[in-house]
C-alpha cells in the first residue's frame, strides 16, 4: 500500500488579512479522481494553485509522495510531475502541434520523443486532424481539447484542472467529459478538478470535496455527499431542495416521527421527543402516484403539484402537502401520468430516505 | 518650386553616385542608432518585462516614470548626458564628449523608456493566467520569459520600431553630445540641419530622403518579421 501522492497539512492562504484557504489536512491517493466543488470564492482555485506551487501559502506543508519541497529547490522539477488545465485554454499563438508539444520541449526531450508523445496526446483527445491548425482558429471546445492534450502529453502523475468545462457549450462539454473520463481511468491518472457543477463532479469523481469560504465542509463518495450531506449548505449545493425542520413527536423501535405543520414524517434513527430536527430528502427518492396505494414506504402525503420546471431529460416538481417537497420525475413519467400544475397526487418516500442533518436535543435548547 | 524639384533631382543623383560623404554619414547614422537600439532593446525589454510581472511597492510610480520617459525631449537628454560626460562631470574622465559613444549613450537614454513602456504595455496585455499556465507546464524562469516574449512578439517588435524611430530621427541630443564633427560624429540628422543652414538644399534633401529610406527599410524589415505567419 503506497501513501498519498499529495498530502496537505495545516495549509493556510491569507489575502488582504483574511484567510482565503484553511485546510487542516487533506490527502490525494494515487489513481483516484477528486472533485473540488463549491461556489465562487470557496477556495478551489487557490487550493489547486497551492498544490501546483504557483502560489505560496502563508502557512502549512504540501508533501509530494511523503516529501516536502525543500526551500531553495527549483520548483519546476516538482511542477514537471504534474500538469494543470485552466478554465480558459490559454494556448500559445502557434500551431496545435506546437502547443501540445510545448511542455515536452521545456523538458528538453529529443525531437522524435516530442513528436511521438504529442501525436499520442492529440490522438487521445481526437484532435490529430487539427495538428497544423493555428490555435487562434479553433473553436472553444477544440481549444480546450488542445489544452488538455498539452497537459496529458507530458504524462503527468497528477492532473489538476480548474473548471475546465465551464466555458464550453453543452455538446462540447458532454463529449469532452466522456473522453476525459475514459482517458484518466485508462491511464490511472491522479486527478483533482475544480468545478461548481455538481453533475460534472458526480460523473467524474471518485471522491467529492465540498468547499465553502476557504474550508472543506465535507468530503466523501458522490453517493455519500449527495444522499448524506453534512449540512444544509452541502445539501442545497448538491441539489437537494427539500430541507425541512420539525420537532420529534415520538420514537419507537429505531424509528422516530417528526411533526411539521401537522404532518408526521417517519425517519430511521434515535431521537428524544421534543428535539428539533433539520433533515433533507433527495429529489430522486420521492415517488408520486395518482392514487393512495399501499406501499412499503413509511411516508405518504396527499397534496398537489405547485410547479413543474423542465430540466432537460426530467422535470423538477414542486409539491405542496402542508410542506413543500421537491422531486425529480422523468419526462416520460410526467407525460404518462399527465402531471401538471394543480394536479392532486400522493408523494411517498421511505423512512430511510430521510437524512438528518442537524438535531438539537431538548436539554441543549434554550 | 524649381528649388524643390532641382533639389530632389540632385538628391537622387547624389544617392545614385554613392557620394562618399553621404555614404559615410549614412553608415555612421546606422551604426550609432543601430547600436543604441540594440542596447535599448536589451535593457528596455528586460525592464518592461520585470516591471510588468514583479510586484513591488511603488510600481505605479515606476510605470508613470516610464510613461513620462517615453516623451523625453531629446535636447533635455542631450543636456543631461552633456553634464554627465563633460570634462568636469561625473563621467568626464571617460573622455566621451563629442564622440560616437556619447551619441549612442544619449540615444539609449531616449530609446530605453520608449521600449520599456511599449514592452510593459505588451506584457500587461497578455492573458493574466498565461504566466501561470507556462509555469504549470514546468517552465524554468528563462523559459517563462522567452515564451512570454514570444507571445508578445508583435508588440515587442513595435517597441523596437518605436525605439529605432525615436533615435534615428532625433537631432537635439546628437548635436549636443556629438558636435557634428565631419567624418566622426556627423550623422544624417545633424548633417541635414547643417546643409539646410548653409543653403545646400540639394544635399539636405538627399540626406532627408536617405533618412526616410533608412527608416522605412528598417521598419519594413521589422514589420515583415512582425507580420510573418507562424509555421
Amino acid at each position: 500500500m503506497t501513501g498519498p501522492v499529495i498530502e496537505i497539512q495545516d495549509l493556510q492562504v491569507v489575502r488582504n488579512g483574511m484567510p482565503t484557504l484553511s485546510i487542516p489536512g487533506l490527502a490525494f491517493e494515487e489513481g483516484r479522481v477528486y472533485s473540488l466543488i463549491g461556489p465562487n470564492g470557496a477556495g478551489k482555485s487557490t487550493l489547486l494553485l497551492s498544490i501546483m506551487h504557483l502560489l505560496r501559502p502563508d502557512r502549512g506543508v504540501i508533501q509530494y509522495r511523503g516529501k516536502e519541497i525543500p526551500r531553495g529547490t527549483a520548483v519546476y522539477h516538482y511542477r514537471r510531475k504534474m500538469a494543470m488545465v485552466f478554465q480558459e485554454p490559454l494556448l500559445f499563438t502557434e500551431s496545435v502541434f506546437d502547443n501540445v508539444a510545448s511542455g515536452l520541449k521545456m523538458r528538453g526531450l529529443k525531437r522524435d520523443d516530442i513528436r511521438g508523445a504529442a501525436e499520442r496526446a492529440m490522438e487521445l483527445l481526437g484532435i490529430s486532424s487539427l495538428a497544423k491548425r493555428r490555435a487562434g482558429a479553433l473553436s472553444g471546445g477544440e481549444a480546450q481539447r488542445v489544452s488538455i492534450a498539452r497537459a496529458l502529453a507530458v504524462d503527468p502523475e497528477i492532473l489538476l484542472m480548474d473548471e475546465p468545462f465551464s466555458s464550453l457549450d453543452a455538446p462540447s462539454r458532454e463529449t469532452l467529459i466522456t473522453d476525459l473520463d475514459r482517458i484518466i481511468r485508462e491511464r490511472k491518472i491522479t486527478t483533482v478538478f475544480a468545478t461548481h457543477d455538481r453533475g460534472e463532479a458526480i460523473r467524474l469523481a471518485d471522491e467529492i470535496i465540498v468547499m465553502n469560504g476557504g474550508s472543506i465542509v465535507q468530503s466523501g463518495s458522490p453517493n455519500d455527499i449527495t444522499l448524506y450531506p453534512a449540512s444544509e449548505f452541502v445539501a442545497s449545493f448538491m441539489g437537494t431542495e427539500t430541507i425541512l425542520t420539525g420537532r420529534v413527536s415520538g420514537s419507537r423501535d429505531g424509528v422516530f416521527t417528526v411533526s411539521i405543520n401537522g404532518a408526521a414524517i417517519e425517519t430511521v434513527g434515535q431521537a428524544e421527543p421534543g428535539s428539533v430536527v433539520t433533515f433533507c430528502i433527495h429529489p430522486d427518492n420521492i415517488v408520486f402516484s395518482s392514487d393512495q396505494q399501499k406501499t412499503s414506504a413509511r411516508n405518504s402525503f396527499s397534496g398537489c403539484v405547485v410547479k413543474s420546471v423542465p430540466m432537460g431529460l426530467f422535470q423538477k416538481i414542486y409539491f405542496n402537502c402542508g410542506f413543500t417537497l421537491v422531486a425529480y420525475v422523468t419526462n416520460h413519467s410526467v407525460e404518462e401520468m399527465g402531471i401538471r400544475e394543480g394536479m392532486p397526487l400522493t408523494a411517498s418516500f421511505k423512512a430511510t430516505s430521510v437524512h438528518v442533518i442537524k438535531m438539537n436535543q431538548p436539554a441543549l435548547m434554550k | 518650386m524649381d528649388l524643390i524639384v532641382n533639389g530632389i533631382i540632385q538628391a537622387f543623383s547624389l544617392i545614385a553616385s554613392l557620394d562618399p560623404e553621404v555614404v559615410e554619414v549614412t553608415l555612421l547614422s546606422l551604426k550609432i542608432s543601430g547600436a543604441a537600439t540594440l542596447a535599448s532593446t536589451c535593457i528596455g525589454v528586460s525592464a518592461g518585462t520585470a516591471v510588468a510581472f514583479l510586484r513591488f511597492p511603488g510600481k505605479r510610480f515606476v510605470i508613470s516614470m516610464v510613461n513620462t520617459g517615453m516623451g523625453l525631449p531629446p535636447v533635455v537628454v542631450g543636456l543631461f548626458v552633456t553634464l554627465l560626460i563633460w570634462r568636469s562631470g561625473p563621467l568626464g574622465m571617460l573622455g566621451l564628449m563629442y564622440t560616437p559613444a556619447a551619441m549612442v549613450l544619449a540615444q539609449i537614454v531616449i530609446a530605453v523608456p520608449i521600449i520599456t513602456g511599449v514592452t510593459l504595455a505588451a506584457m500587461q496585455r497578455l492573458p493574466g493566467k498565461l504566466r501561470l499556465q507556462v509555469l504549470a507546464l514546468g517552465a524554468t524562469r528563462r523559459q517563462l520569459v522567452w515564451l512570454l516574449m514570444k507571445e508578445a512578439r508583435l508588440p515587442l517588435l513595435t517597441a523596437v520600431m518605436a525605439g529605432f524611430g525615436g533615435v534615428i530621427s532625433e537631432i537635439g541630443a546628437s548635436i549636443m553630445v556629438g558636435g557634428n564633427i565631419k567624418g566622426y560624429t556627423r550623422v544624417l540628422t545633424t548633417a541635414t540641419v547643417m546643409e539646410t543652414g548653409k543653403g545646400n538644399f540639394e544635399v539636405a534633401i538627399a540626406l532627408g530622403v536617405i533618412l526616410l529610406i533608412l527608416a522605412f527599410t528598417v521598419n519594413y524589415l521589422l514589420t515583415a518579421i512582425q507580420q510573418r505567419k507562424p509555421k
